[in-house]
């Protein structure tokens, strides 16, 4: 069959595309040679970032599914006046600007704001601590996870909940035991776009936390002030967050996918938004 | 044995569903077209769903009182239910969906043996047959020794072949289970099989609750009669020849009946009731009806055949005797004693 014109406009814009989403990437990585990486990931400035980059995002995701769970599951499969507006305020940090994000905390829990003035009187300062890297990242990337545990817990068949409750298992076991188990490929899919994000933060953090080497610079952090100061540094670790980031995105696409077939399917909604 | 007592008011989408049921050491099958409230009924009992008003009792223990407060919630209510598409658990194998309520997983195992889908007990829920699952969901619902058992539409998930086979199995474990039952279908057939009282629900409301024997014999209205599988042809009746009542039908023709009625009324006829000739016979049938054969459904050793208005049934050795095919003219001959009149519905 001969191309067609609208065919070949097609390819043409779909190349040029990934060309456009291709090129940063492969410029990080054609710009250092291995041994230079290997020098930019081993320097203080990238362990202590990748430290506490470690550190602050597994606190903040265990956070958010700790808090985030149980949120998704009652606005799944309650229906109540204002749960629309409550779902709602559940999204809102996704299209929030961080940096306005960051302003808000810092606004209720700095030094000499409303919360942080009582959380001083006892001795906890939270500002610029990794408290509050922990918070920014909370914060920001919760909604990712929120929102697909919400779409995961609704598509639970409501028969399989009543089934476990007419064998006896109350509310907490049926969840435990039925609801938790059928929607953990979505929940796992959640989480996976919710690190992803906080591993990206930036505005929120920079406000809340600043950007303290060992104590409140993520890797994120450490790519803005390398930049200035080692560029080739900048670039090693941008490499480690290129590959991150990509991993965790296949996390997210293939969790789904090792759920069995015959139970419930997840389509992942990965939000985009602007950092 | 306990009794189950049921009586809620509980308003749904188009019509209040307002019920009065004792349910004793039998199975009663509620009947009635989709969305009559029937598995609204299965629900109220197993406590998934609260009505409005009214008390579900089981012996000396109050599952439900709208009046002082007291509502049990599913799990402290001892009822086994069976789900119409059986909702197995997907991430269980067979084992482990029947174990989920039981005291053990011995005992779990035991009902695969009684059941005997004892081989499956590690087989995935997506790897079994329609029947294998209809079983799979029965033995859960027992796994719980439960004092009441709830089967909504047990058998409509299955293929015609199938559901012979499981519709008699489940009659044989009905029977010996002994508990209160209270079974959900749309077809009579099913009922009369299954149940030992059969109340037809329509619009939230039981028009009549008896043996399948007394609906057959004595339905007590148009729709009884047409889900007990009668053909209902309606039409104006007046007093006849010889102390019998003539019923002009509206469709055209008239049908002498024994039963006494003037003014508008429905006809019921059961197809077991009409015999089929060549030419019409001279016996002691009243009501010959001459029309081509429309249609012929065979029903193994029965065919039902579509004469005119009516639907008889008859064997299959007399349907190749007589050579019926469709367009054939023949004769349906029924006793005067045969029609029932009931009040125009």
């Amino acid at each position: 069959m001969r191309p067609t014109a609208f065919g070949v406009a097609l390819v043409v814009a779909t190349t040029l595309a990934l060309a456009f989403l291709l090129v940063p990437i492969v410029a990080i990585f054609a710009e250092l040679t291995l041994s230079e990486i290997v020098a930019g990931l081993t320097s203080d400035v990238a362990l202590d970032a990748l430290r506490v980059t470690a550190e602050t995002n597994l606190t903040a995701m265990a956070l958010i599914v700790v808090f985030g769970t149980p949120t998704a599951y009652l606005l799944a499969t309650r229906s109540f006046r204002g749960r629309a507006l409550v779902v709602t305020l559940v999204e809102l940090p996704l299209v929030l600007p961080p940096a306005v994000a960051g302003l808000g905390l810092l606004a209720a829990f700095g030094r000499f704001e409303l919360l942080g003035r009582a959380f001083g009187a006892v001795g906890v300062e939270i500002a610029f601590t990794k408290v509050a890297v922990v918070m920014a990242v909370t914060y920001v990337a919760s909604p990712f996870y929120v929102r697909t545990a919400i779409a995961a817990f609704e598509s639970v068949d409501t028969d399989l909940v009543a089934a476990s409750r007419t064998l006896g298992a109350g509310p907490a076991r049926t969840f435990r035991r039925v609801a938790l188990p059928l929607a953990a490929g979505g929940l796992g899919a959640g989480l996976a776009l919710a690190f992803a994000r906080g591993l990206g933060e930036f505005g929120a953090t920079i406000m809340f936390a600043g950007s303290l080497q060992g104590v409140t610079q993520t890797l994120s952090l450490a790519v803005y002030q390398e930049f200035d100061v080692d560029f080739e540094n900048a670039l090693a670790i941008g490499a480690l967050l290129v590959i991150a980031s990509a991993l965790v995105l296949l996390v997210a696409k293939l969790v789904p996918a090792w759920r069995r077939s015959g139970s419930t399917s997840i389509t992942v909604s990965a939000p985009s938004v602007s950092r | 044995m306990e009794t189950l007592r049921v009586d809620v008011d509980h308003r749904l989408r188009a019509f209040r569903l307002a019920l009065t049921l004792e349910v004793g050491a039998e199975t009663v099958a509620l009947v009635g077209p989709s969305g009559a409230g029937k598995s609204s009924v299965l629900r109220a009992v197993a406590g998934l769903l609260r009505p409005e008003h009214g008390t579900i009792e089981f012996g000396s223990e109050t599952w439900l009182d709208t009046v002082r407060r007291v509502a049990l919630p599913p799990e402290d209510r001892g009822v086994g239910f069976v789900f119409q598409e059986y909702a197995l658990f997907p991430h269980l194998d067979v084992l482990g969906n029947v174990a989920f309520g039981a005291r053990d997983r011995r005992a779990a195992g035991e009902l695969l043996e009684q059941l005997q889908i004892g081989a499956l007990a590690h087989a995935r829920i997506s790897d079994i047959s329609g029947g294998e699952r209809q079983r799979v969901a029965l033995a859960r619902a027992l796994a719980r020794e439960p004092d009441v058992l709830l089967l909504d539409e047990p058998l409509s998930a299955l293929d015609m072949h199938t559901r012979g086979i499981v519709r008699s199995e489940l009659h044989d474990l009905l029977v010996g289970l002994g508990l209160p039952t209270i079974l959900v279908t749309h077809d009579f057939e099913d009922a009369a099989t299954l149940a030992d009282r059969v109340g037809v629900l329509v619009d939230g409301r039981i028009l009549q609750l008896g043996t399948p024997a007394e609906l057959v014999a004595a339905p007590r209205d148009a729709f009884v009669a047409s889900f007990a599988g009668a053909n209902v042809l309606a039409g104006t009746a007046r007093a006849g020849q010889a102390g019998l009542t003539e019923v002009a039908l509206d469709g055209g023709g008239t049908v002498l009946t024994t039963d006494a009625g003037v003014g508008r009324v429905a006809v019921a006829i059961y197809p077991w009731e009409i015999s089929l000739s060549l030419a019409a016979p001279d016996d002691s049938a009243v009501n010959h009806l001459q029309a081509p054969v429309a249609s012929l459904v065979s029903l193994g050793n029965r065919v039902r055949v579509r004469v005119g208005p009516v639907t008889a049934e008859v064997t299959d050795s007399s349907s190749k005797r007589l050579g019926l095919r469709e367009g054939l003219p023949v004769v349906a001959s029924f006793k005067a004693t045969g029609v029932r009149l009931l009040p125009f519905a």
